[in-house]
């Protein structure tokens, strides 16, 4: 019984923190509609502040404490306001929680370049040398009690601004209708602010409170938030009091699973996974009420036409070859996983591009198509790629099952939740047998993989398989095109649209939603396969959660209606890796670069491939300058060969060759292009085009 | 009698589409301007520009002689214009109570505003802590236009009040309409119901492509150029 009791009050101090930490995730959802995933690194990155002003320079702790919650929480909460929400206030909903996404992934990636992550960074707990409470049989240290009086008087306080003044209608009445707040006098600019600030103050709180229980990590301390989302999903992510309700059911379930769950090699991931269990769970079982007034902007998604599709695939097969010939040594191994992680990326192009389905788990089916082949393909055999594309595809069907309840944001909590569970338990399991079959993970640690064997070929170095990469890139890109422009890609488009809709014509949303995450979890498992092979050795490390945030990231960034996007993400994230090794910051310079890049969404929301694509199409229809580029390409490339240049000057060589010819080429265009002409007088002083009714209709819709 | 609202050769845009082509319009204090025209003619762009919503590419607008133009519409709502827009102006998932706290901005208490609303709205007194989003099309109406009310408004624009609503309920709520304006309220209402509107309005004005193409008397004239107009014979 007493140490019944004892579980207990560990876990309702626990309790506390996650409900301060939720409730301030409650308060800027319902305040600025924003589902702020970067909530956690927030409080990860006040938990480090007040452990350099208190431990590392010594500073006094209520000066460091004041300086943290109430000088740069505030602070961070109105950058984060102006410099990363304002300019996508006005895209929607996706938009702003991929901003949010950025944030989490460069928090991340910049606290372990400041703060060097192989260093332990101990903080003591408040009142450490205080005699603990006692009340009969339970004890209380200061800290649990200090921790619970937080909790109490944030949420009293939070209910009271929401509820009883008109700071915190106006800060609701902005999510409603931001444009009817105006015209009652309210200035939603500074109700988001309000918000901000709060929201920051109470994350950086929750971030401080729970440091000394954890390790000072950057990774953990803003995972361990999972835990508060749990909490204010269950609170709906709208109300205080059940925030706090869940808050109490997740603190006291991981308290007491630590305290009573046996012992085998099975469980002890479950208890690290059982607040994201929780989170699915509670994400599947309540109903969710989307929020009124949220426009969506549906993004354009071009068919791409055969011939451009074809050119392209092929492109993408040369530039494997090229790569194969002109790498060597250590670049070769740098930039082997390019071209796979980009079949990683491609893969979505049809569920969050078409379908519109926000799914943060791609890389843990890339990492299951992996463990799958490294198991069944260490012989090369080729069927093995295919199982591991089947596994991959009924795993991804078996996510899409549950998670047909849920949309947007939720979706991608829910997939996220699944991420973690499968990082922190399913991966870390030794093999176990279910109905005679033997299911093995990462052998809880590291699998070796070997390369497959094709038409008598055994494919095991670099440049084979880089250029086995490239073939299956370009293959699979043809294969997004060619569903982009069949009868599946429009019904996928048709259900991203208007789900109601889709359903009132016929159509059936299960199976779309089902065949649609199936296939793209084969692409991705596809696409981790040979990601594997690249690597020659895998862990669970490899395929996490926090690995897999930068790829969606520049795959939003690219553009996610594209099929050019495997080969643009996998360009985008794997290329700056040349770097590495230059200096001793570049490393942490390239890990920050995908969330940088993510952050400046609000300023091209349509993607990069489209701009691209636009840049340089003069180019590939110039009749003078195309051979042109492909000359000074091929040239390039047999000078390379000849080992005439190094890689360096090669690449530095083709980009100003290439750039001054589509100098070149935009001139020439220039040159014979007609001056603009108001569009009033289109059709009039100039004939109407084809593409005329689109320009005009999306023109009226945006206004 | 002297303009309280008025915009002079005012032009917008929606995007690269120029929607208004140098509007002048007035409203003097407790008039009531109809604004009629078919779809797509810009009414609810004057009424946006006169609230602060839309911008205004040229033009000016003044407010009581006062040059207004470029203002916030928080600072302009201050200043006296209410604008009920299209749809239900009411805020979904605050409570009534909290919608009627939304008012609260130009001086009047929550217990004044309350007196005011409930005792215009009796209907609205017994469904005050629910959600707005969950009242009906009408009581939202009422609810919008207890803003109109409450707020002492010297110019109140009506964007579409009767729609998706029953023409009884239409009726009632033109008659407080009325009521505002007497007490010397400057009102510009779009309808597309022209019916129900010119029955209270002191002056209408028609406004095709852009450009408003007649002002005056809402008689019989007018009339029968609006049916032209939205029947689709020549203008």
């Amino acid at each position: 019984m007493e140490q019944f009791l004892a579980f207990g009050i560990v876990g309702l101090s626990t309790a506390a923190i996650y409900a301060v930490i939720g409730s301030g995730l409650v308060l800027t959802y319902v305040t600025t509609g924003v589902f702020n995933f970067a909530h956690g690194a927030a409080g990860m990155l006040a938990a480090f502040a007040y452990w350099q002003l208190s431990a590392g320079w010594g500073w006094p702790v209520p000066v460091a404490l004041a300086v943290v919650l109430l000088v740069l929480a505030p602070a961070f909460g109105l950058f984060v306001e102006r410099v990363l929400l304002r300019p996508v206030q006005h895209l929607g909903e996706v938009e702003r929680m991929v901003m949010m996404v950025a944030l989490l992934s460069g928090l991340i990636a910049a606290a372990r370049w400041i703060w060097n992550p192989n260093e332990a960074r101990p903080l003591p707990v408040f009142f450490a040398d205080r005699a603990p409470l006692r009340a009969g049989p339970v004890t209380i240290t200061w800290h649990q009690a200090l921790t619970m009086a937080v909790a109490v008087v944030a949420a009293v306080g939070l209910w009271a601004l929401l509820n009883r003044t008109r700071t915190g209608a106006e800060m609701r009445a902005t999510v409603d209708d931001r444009a009817l707040a105006g015209l009652t006098g309210a200035d939603p600019v500074r109700a988001n602010r309000v918000a901000w600030i709060l929201g920051t103050q109470l994350a950086a709180a929750g971030g401080i409170l729970i440091a000394p229980a954890v390790a000072l990590d950057a990774r953990q301390l803003s995972l361990l938030i999972v835990s508060a989302y749990t909490a204010a999903i269950f609170g709906r992510l709208r109300s205080l009091p059940l925030t706090f309700l869940g808050a109490v059911v997740v603190g006291c379930l991981e308290s007491y699973l630590t305290g009573y769950l046996p012992q085998n090699a099975y469980l002890p991931g479950l208890r690290l996974a059982a607040p994201a269990l929780l989170l699915f769970a509670a994400l599947l079982l309540f109903p969710h009420r989307r929020l009124r007034g949220r426009d969506r902007r549906l993004a354009p998604v071009p068919a791409p036409s055969a011939r451009g599709a074809l050119v392209f695939a092929a492109s993408v097969a040369a530039l494997g070859a090229v790569l194969a010939t002109v790498l060597q040594g250590k670049d070769l191994i740098t930039l082997g996983p390019l071209l796979p992680l980009g079949i990683v990326a491609l893969s979505y192009v049809p569920l969050a591009g078409y379908a519109g389905q926000i799914s943060l788990c791609q890389l843990s089916m890339a990492g299951i198509g992996a463990v799958v082949w490294a198991h069944l393909g260490a012989g090369g055999q080729p069927w093995a790629l295919v199982v591991a594309v089947l596994v991959s595809a009924l795993v991804g069907a078996l996510v899409a099952l549950p998670a047909l309840r849920l949309s947007g944001v939720y979706l991608a909590l829910g997939t996220a939740a699944f991420t973690v569970v499968l990082d922190r338990w399913i991966f870390t399991l030794p093999s176990f047998d279910v109905l005679g079959v033997r299911i093995s993970m990462f052998d809880q640690g590291s699998l070796e993989v070997s390369g497959p064997s094709l038409l008598g070929l055994r494919l095991d170095g670099e440049r084979e398989l880089m250029v086995l990469s490239a073939v299956c890139l370009a293959l699979v890109s043809l294969g997004v095109a060619v569903l982009r422009r069949g009868r599946f890609g429009r019904r996928l488009i048709a259900l991203r649209d208007s789900e109601a809709a889709y359903a009132t014509l016929g159509g059936n949303l299960l199976a779309a939603r089902v065949a649609v995450f199936a296939l793209a979890a084969g692409i991705a498992g596809f696409g981790g396969a040979l990601y594997g092979m690249q690597l020659r050795t895998i862990t669970a490390e490899q395929f996490s959660l926090v690995a897999g945030l930068p790829i969606f990231l520049i795959a939003v960034i690219g553009g996610l209606g594209y099929v050019g996007n495997g080969l643009f993400s996998g360009t985008a994230f794997v290329g700056p890796n040349i770097l590495l090794g230059l200096a001793s910051w570049t490393q942490n310079v390239v890990a920050v670069l995908p969330a940088l890049a993510g952050m400046g969404l609000g300023h091209s929301p349509d993607g990069l491939v489209p701009r691209l694509r636009r840049e340089w199409e003069p180019v590939a229809r110039d009749r003078v300058v195309l051979p042109a580029v492909l000359c000074v390409l091929a040239l390039a490339w047999l000078l390379r060969i000849a080992d005439a240049v190094n890689g360096w000057l090669l690449l530095a060589g083709a980009l100003a060759g290439a750039l001054a010819l589509r100098g070149w080429a935009a001139a020439r265009r220039g040159a014979a292009a007609e001056p603009e002409i108001p569009v009033e007088w289109w059709g009039v002083r100039r004939p109407w085009r084809a593409e005329d009714g689109e320009v005009l209709a999306r023109g009226i819709a945006r206004g | 009698m002297s303009a309280l609202l008025e915009l002079r050769g005012v032009r917008a845009a929606h995007g690269r589409i120029t929607v208004l082509h140098g509007v002048s319009l007035s409203v003097a204090a407790g008039e009531v301007v109809a604004l009629l025209g078919p779809n797509g003619a810009g009414k609810t762009t004057i009424l946006r520009v006169a609230a602060g919503v839309h911008p205004a590419e040229s033009g000016r607008l003044l407010l009581g002689g006062r040059d207004v133009t470029g203002a916030r519409p928080g600072d302009l709502a201050r200043a006296g214009v209410c604008l009920i827009p299209e749809g239900r102006g009411v805020f979904p998932n605050l409570s009534v109570r909290d919608n009627l706290l939304m008012m609260t901005f130009a001086g009047r208490t929550r217990a004044e505003i309350e007196e005011i609303a409930f005792t215009r709205f009796p209907v609205l007194a017994g469904r005050a802590g629910q959600t707005a989003g969950t009242l009906s099309g009408g009581e939202q109406q009422m609810l919008a236009l207890a803003r109109g009310l409450a707020t002492d408004p010297a110019v109140l624009l009506l964007d579409e009040l009767s729609m998706g609503l029953a023409p009884l309920v239409v009726g009632r709520l033109y008659e407080q309409v009325a009521e505002i304006a007497r007490q010397g309220v400057a009102v510009l209402v779009v309808e597309q119901f022209a019916a129900a509107v010119l029955g209270i309005a002191d002056r209408a004005a028609v406004l095709v492509r852009g450009r408003i193409e007649r002002q005056g008397d809402p008689g019989d004239g007018l009339r029968a150029e609006l049916s032209a107009l939205y029947l689709g014979s020549a203008t």
